[in-house]
């Protein structure tokens, strides 16, 4: 019963968006109230998903196995709380999520645009629609969740026990919260290019939009890379894998945006590469949907494989790229863009940064989609190797990472003398680099990587603090500097991360080996014991735990039980890694296989400095919410003036 | 005119800059595409000792051997035409058992023994990798076709 008014529901927003699609080219022409048809369609949206969501939870939660996303995705032995996330970990469920994710956008859309002209926000609202009406159809028509089972089975199938887990429940809505945030900044820009202009204080509103969607961008991938750390026991962080690659486009050119999004208020200029870039942004993350949900990837993201869907979304993306590019190139000549700066000034850096960006993008698209290319064409079957992205990727990063520490040190010293300025860069970069090879004393793994990697941490850091300062003594209010401390708190977690990333990947010591019960194996400060094996149950698994115990100059430390699960609904194994976590290092253990009875394959990580990784990640988040927030403080400080 | 002259200078380097590291970049991006090769194509063709690719099959029944106190494994795949032994030191994946398709990437000795960096087997037991689905298809004269135009490519 709930599961008919869910799937109504969905019906009547399909029909609820149409309307507002129609009211501007047709509606107008009838009824002069038109534009509230557009506000009010819109905001009705979100309410209508919002209740065939929650109907689609209350199926779950009863166990409504005549629903067959439901048999084939849930088990009547699941605990309620991954039966709840059980609702988006299959595709239709999935994409159910991402239809609610981008009604709720349209709706926020629709409240904060009043300071636009109606024009205007009729235009945007109605790119707005166009885009919910495509997912909304490619839901209904290929993968509706309410879809019923001919035969009702007595259980369902369960959910697949690696997304038993927390990392599911948030992992998946954040990164939606992000790909889709961008749709915002994507129907925002089309317009400004359908009306040929881009004013300073339209960058100035789309701005907090990019960042936040680049902060659930970041969330998302990090809670991804996180969950992969702890749950596929390969005790990797980043493999380059293409669905990885998906989401990590999409976030490059954001930050890109965010950056370009500055002189476009500041300075009026680069509003062609601005409103490109928040084509391509959104562009990206549709061509991750398609690339995770066609089938033509396998990996844990990609459920079912129908070339329907992949036919569909192809379609959509090919509309929706084409039609935005067609109207970019046909208008963008006539936009009125300013291109004209000194070689040392903040839009020059910001333009680098902005082609360093872009060009990471492509080479990353390039692995990603060339294998695919040549595999379609039936030429042959490839796959790009980690060490390309490897040594292509990072070479790009460095001089993007040094201008990172250099730009707010540049933007305090404008009113100097270029010859004082190159003085103060030049002490800087000694002083750093002799505190970086300092700093390698403690290090047990000389080599270059690990130097660069210090290197950018400390040069970020001290010119962020020197930025500061500055400002400090030029006697800017506490106000003003207070309203730049998120930009400063993103690039600081962009420096935790870099010496994060650049320390775990060099210093780390991987051992693989069997293990008798009772033995003892000894790596760096830590000797690790493999104490017992414990046999137990759980909900809908029966499990073996080892116990680890670790210990440090004799004394314990850390009792570690990594384990192997197996669940009843399916004949594999599953691990689950023994992790004891730590500032300074983790120490991760996995089961392997079984040799004899007593006899294990174990793996032992040594991971120093990993949590780094995620920790940087989190100061980014912090930066970017706190800039949203606090600048808009500094708006109404100007508004008072 | 000077100034003309100079401007052609910063461009032509510029451009020899931009150049140099295109170059660079489509070197390291062919040094690192894997190729796919089924055993049945391994034996018709030659590899170097030192060229990375990866190969897929079946892991046939009863091949698995596992040593006793280290964690090197050996086993045999097959696309049902032919077999290739492989060996490997690491952990197998969870999911790695007899008769699971699996790709694993690695270099062939002159032995014609494959020793293994890495196995994959995907995240679901009735999971067969496209690839060597496709292996298990594919007719005999395309075999010779690509093997012929993987040879001439080195």
């Amino acid at each position: 019963m709930i599961s008919y008014i869910g799937y109504f529901l969905i019906l009547i927003a399909l029909m609820n968006i149409s309307l507002l699609i129609i009211s501007k080219p047709l509606l107008a022409k009838i009824t002069p109230s038109y534009d509230q048809i557009i506000l009010s369609t819109s905001k009705l949206q979100f309410p209508i998903i919002l209740l065939s969501f929650l109907c689609l939870v209350i199926s779950f939660l009863h166990d409504d196995f005549s629903i067959k996303y439901i048999s084939s995705n849930s088990n009547s032995a699941l605990p309620y709380y991954y039966k709840i996330s059980a609702t988006w970990a299959g595709h239709e469920g999935s994409m159910l999520l991402w239809c609610l994710i981008l009604s709720f956008w349209t709706f926020l859309a629709s409240i904060y645009s009043k300071s636009l002209d109606s024009d205007f926000r009729e235009k945007f609202l109605s790119i707005m629609g166009f885009l919910n009406l495509g997912f909304l159809a490619f839901l209904i028509f290929t993968s509706n969740p309410f879809e019923r089972n001919i035969s009702i089975p007595m259980d369902g199938k369960d959910l697949n026990p690696l997304l038993q887990d927390f990392g599911l429940i948030v992992h998946p809505p954040m990164l939606y919260m992000g790909y889709v945030g961008l749709s915002v900044v994507f129907s925002f820009a089309l317009t400004c290019c359908i009306r040929n202009e881009f004013k300073p204080e339209w960058a100035q509103w789309l701005r907090p939009w990019a960042i936040i969607s680049w902060c659930f961008l970041t969330l998302g991938i990090a809670l991804g890379s996180w969950w992969a750390y702890y749950e596929l026991g390969w005790g990797g962080w980043w493999f380059w894998d293409p669905v990885e690659n998906a989401s990590f486009m999409p976030w490059l050119i954001t930050t890109a945006l965010i950056h370009s999004l500055i002189i476009c208020e500041q300075k009026n200029m680069f509003k062609n590469w601005t409103i490109l870039l928040s084509i391509i942004a959104f562009s990206l993350s549709i061509l991750g949907t398609f690339l995770v949900r066609s089938g033509i990837l396998i990996s844990v993201h990609s459920f079912a494989n129908d070339p329907a869907r992949g036919a569909f979304i192809l379609l959509f993306l090919a509309i929706v790229v084409g039609g935005s590019l067609l109207i970019y190139i046909s208008n963008s000549s006539k936009m009125d863009d300013k291109f004209n700066f000194k070689l040392f000034s903040k839009e020059s850096f910001f333009l680098i940064n902005n082609i360093l960006l872009v060009t990471a993008t492509f080479t990353i698209l390039l692995g990603t989609i060339y294998p695919l290319i040549l595999d379609l064409l039936g030429l042959e079957k490839i796959s790009v190797g980690v060490p390309y992205y490897n040594s292509v990727f990072v070479p790009i990063m460095i001089p993007l990472l040094i201008l990172a520490g250099y730009i707010p040190f540049l933007i305090f010293s404008k009113n100097k003398k270029s010859t004082g300025i190159l003085k103060h860069i030049f002490i800087t970069f000694l002083f750093v680099l002799i505190f970086a090879f300092i700093s390698l004393i403690f290090l047990d793994n000389f080599n270059i990587s690990v130097l660069i990697g210090i290197f950018i941490f400390l040069w970020i850091f001290i010119n962020l603090f020197q930025y500061v300062y500055k400002k400090y003594c030029e006697g800017k209010s506490f106000k003003f500097i207070i309203s730049n401390i998120g930009m400063v708190l993103a690039h600081m977690g962009l420096a935790v991360f870099v010496l994060g990333a650049t320390i775990v990947e060099n210093n780390k010591i991987e051992k693989e080996l069997v293990m008798k019960i009772g033995e003892k194996i000894i790596i760096k400060d830590y000797s690790f014991t493999f104490s017992n094996i414990i046999k137990y149950s759980g909900a809908n698994y029966k499990g073996i735990k080892a116990e680890f115990l670790v210990h440090e100059n004799g004394q314990l430390i850390n009792k570690l039980y990594p384990e192997k699960r197996l669940y009843f609904s399916s004949s594999m194994p599953m691990t689950e890694a023994g992790i004891g976590p730590g500032i300074g290092r983790d120490l991760y253990v996995t089961l392997g296989n079984i040799i004899s009875e007593n006899k294990w394959s174990v793996r032992i990580y040594y991971k120093p400095l990993i949590r780094l990784i995620w920790i940087g990640a989190l100061i980014m988040i912090l930066g970017g919410v706190l800039s949203i927030f606090l600048d808009r403080r500094k708006q109404l400080n100007y508004k008072e003036k | 005119m000077k100034k003309r002259s100079k401007r052609i200078l910063y461009i032509s380097i510029v451009l020899i800059f931009i150049f140099v590291l295109f170059s660079l970049f489509i070197k390291t991006f062919n040094e690192n595409l894997l190729f796919y090769r089924s055993p049945s194509q391994i034996s018709l063709g030659e590899f170097p000792e030192d060229y990375i690719f990866r190969v897929g099959g079946v892991v046939v029944d009863g091949s698995l051997k596992k040593s006793n106190d280290t964690t090197n494994v050996n086993f045999k795949i097959t696309d049902y035409s032919k077999t290739i032994d492989i060996s490997y030191s690491g952990i197998l994946p969870d999911l790695f058992r007899e008769g699971q398709g699996v790709v694993i990437r690695g270099r062939l000795t002159k032995a014609g023994i494959f020793v293994a960096e890495e196995v994959l087997a995907k995240h679901d037991e009735t999971y067969m990798p496209p690839e060597v689905a496709e292996s298990l298809r594919i007719n005999d004269e395309e075999l010779k076709r690509t093997t012929k135009s993987m040879s001439k490519e080195k």
